[in-house]
This record gives structure tokens, sequence and C-alpha cells, in this order.
């Protein structure tokens, strides 16, 4: 494949690959992309809880799905973050790969727990009680447990590159739980209701209250992104620390 | 793409797809066990353990709700569309107990096959509706 558009995928990929170029780019994104996501982040939160229609039959606690369903969603993509980096990192050996791999764990086991402890927040009044052993919740549950694994390995070994390699074994070991996750309510009876957004269906949701809560995931989204890239240049600067470029931008004072 | 990468490679899909057989089998071996609770066709039916703490799920009857005007005693029937089955609690029942929506109530099944319940939850569905279009909008299931 010699294409242009092969050459510069190839070339971006590669840089990507460059921790000077990553931290020296990403400290031109940050300003703009924290920028963004806070604005959104203010906006979607007060569509979401002041102006969105409460609900018929919850009322004003149903509000916590502004929260409870981003958290929920990025917790579960970020896996597949992480899983991706790990298999990049296991095949092509990229250091950086794993150092997104370490960046990501902590991330995503604090979107499971918002999403967990939200829930819980909200079960209480809506269904009776904090805490059911059903599908959704113990399979949401098992996915923190595998964050919080992933994290406890990357750190359990005296090498830190047989550490990051365990850990992404145990990454794409776990990556089966995020389709039981996302099916567990079709496939079993569980108390958690079914999906409100789906890819095929329009949203059994009405409209005023939707289009708040799509900005909220848009802004996760975001939030991710903008928290990943901060814990990635710290592991960045963790490693490189002893490079000339790194020492370089501290004694100008440019390391922010 | 260097050999050492593509046996790496390799080896990375052989795990996945080693763990997904191995989990998808373990999840399929456990699929009636992963339940929360039964639903009324399969107590009429007798498969639910009579001796047992059990789950019964499904939509509240209409008009069959009737609470004791001495103590909480609240006597219902649940419904999958199927069969009904009998459930009397005793206790506070949660804000969105109503009739014709889901709930699931725990205990166990007497003599009488009435399930004699130490825990009521409300099941909420997927729909999100302001009140003012909520008479229009979806409705709940008129079991």
């Amino acid at each position: 494949m010699g294409s242009p558009m092969w050459a510069v995928l190839k070339n971006f990929w590669h840089k990507l690959g460059s921790p000077k170029w990553f931290y020296q780019m990403s400290s031109r994104w940050l300003p703009w992309l924290s920028a963004i996501t806070l604005g959104l982040l203010v906006w979607g939160l007060v569509w979401g809880l002041a102006y969105a229609p409460m609900d018929a039959k919850q009322g004003n606690s149903y509000r916590i799905i502004f929260l409870h369903v981003p958290a929920s969603f990025l917790a579960m993509v970020g896996y597949y973050v992480m899983a991706i980096a790990g298999i990049v990192g296991l095949v092509w050996r990229m250091k950086m790969a794993m150092w997104v791999l370490r960046a990501a764990a902590p991330l995503g086991a604090v979107l499971t727990f918002i999403s967990l402890f939200s829930g819980a927040i909200w079960g209480k009044p809506t269904w009776g009680t904090w805490w059911v052993w059903d599908a959704r919740i113990t399979s949401m549950l098992i996915l923190l447990f595998l964050y919080l694994g992933v994290m406890a390995l990357q750190n359990a070994f005296e090498n830190e590159d047989s550490g990051n390699r365990a850990s992404a074994v145990l990454t794409i070991v776990g990556m089966i739980n995020i389709p039981i996750i996302y099916k567990s309510v079709e496939w079993w009876n569980t108390l958690h209701q079914g999906a409100t957004i789906k890819f095929t269906e329009a949203p059994s949701m009405h409209m005023d209250m939707f289009k708040p809560l799509l900005l909220m995931i848009v802004t996760f989204y975001l939030l991710y992104a903008l928290v990943l890239i901060m814990n990635l240049r710290c592991e960045i600067l963790r490693h490189e620390r002893r490079s000339q470029w790194v020492r370089e931008l501290a004694l100008n004072g440019k390391l922010l | 793409m260097h050999p050492a990468r593509k046996q790496r490679l390799q080896i990375v899909l052989f795990v996945m797809v080693f763990a997904a057989v191995a989990i998808g089998l373990l999840v399929f071996a456990l699929r009636e066990n992963l339940n929360l609770f039964f639903p009324p066709a399969d107590i009429v039916a007798g498969k639910a353990p009579a001796d047992q703490q059990i789950r019964v799920g499904g939509y509240v009857v209409k008009n069959s709700v009737h609470r004791s005007s001495e103590d909480l005693t609240v006597t219902f029937r649940l419904t999958d569309g199927q069969a009904e089955v009998a459930v009397r609690y005793k206790g506070i029942l949660p804000d969105l107990f109503t009739e014709g929506e889901a709930a699931i109530a725990k205990g166990r099944l007497n003599d009488d096959r009435i399930l004699e319940a130490v825990e009521v939850l409300a099941k909420h569905d997927e729909n999100y509706t302001p009140p003012e279009v909520s008479d229009t909008a979806i409705k709940p299931h008129d079991y």
C-alpha cells in the first residue's frame, strides 16, 4: 500500500510512538481541549440538572442519569482503549502504548466507581434498594475489579516491563466482560432496566431529556481524552525525566 | 509484518479467542442461575424451588393491590402475561411500586402457593417522559 494517505497515517503512527513529539504537541492541544471540555461540561450539567423536564414517574431523581450513563459508557469504552493499547504494546513492543495502558487504568476505575456509586444512589429511591446482585450490576462490579487488578499487576513486578506485559494480558482476557455488561439486560432477568439508547432504534426517552444526555456523553468522551492525555504526560515525564529534552523544557520553565 | 511481531499477534489473538470461548462457556453453563428472578409462568409450572427463598418478577396486575386496614400488610398479584402469582408482603413498598408497573418480590411460597415476601422492589422501565407528555407517550403494559 503506497498511497499518500497511507503514508500520512503511517507517519502519524510513528510520531505517536515518540514521547517527545506527543508531549510537545499535547502542550498545544491541552488548553483548547480543557476549555472546550469545561464549557461543554457546564452547559451539559446546567441543561440536564436544571432545564431538562422532570420525569413523570421518578420526578427529579432521574437526573442522576446525566452522570450515570456517560460515566458507565466511558468506563466501558475506556476498557477497549486500554485493551487496544495493550495489544499494540504486546505485539509492537511500543513503550508509549504501555504508558497509555498505565494512564487509562485508574481513569477507567474511577469512571466505573462513579457508575456504580451513582447507580446505587438512584436505586434506593427508584427500586427500593442500594444494591442487588443482578447480572448488569455484578458484571459492572467485575469491571471495577478488572481495572483494579490491572493497576495492581502493573506495580506487582520489580521490572516495570514485566508488569506492563502481565497487565496487558489481563486486560485482553477481561475484554470479553464488556459485551457481557452491555448485553446482560437482554440475556438475563435483571432489576436493571434495558438500554434507553440503542444503536438501531430511536431512544425511548423524550427528546428534551435525550438532547442534554447526548451532550453529556459527548462531553465525557472529551473529558476522558483530556484526563487520559494528562495522565499520559505524567507517565512520559516519569520515564523520560533523565532525557535531554525534558531537562531543556524544565530549565526553560516550559514543562506545562 | 515482521515475523516476530506476527507471532506475537497470533499469540495475542489466540489468548483473546481462548478467553472469549472459556468465559462464554462459563456464562452459558450458568445462564439459568444468572437470572435475578423467576417469571410467574415458571412458578406455576413448578420450575422454581418450593422450599427456599426465590424472587418473582412481573407486572403488578391492575386492581390486585389490597392494603390491610390494620397493619402494613399488602397483597397483590404479579403476571408475565401467561400466569399469575399472588404475593403477600408486610412492609413499606417503594415509591415507584404501582399497578401496571413491574416489581420483584423476594420470599418463600407457602402451602397455598402465595409468595410470603420479605422484600419488594420496583423495577423501572427504560422509558423517560416529562409529566405533561406522559399521557400520550408509551403506556405501561395493560395487564
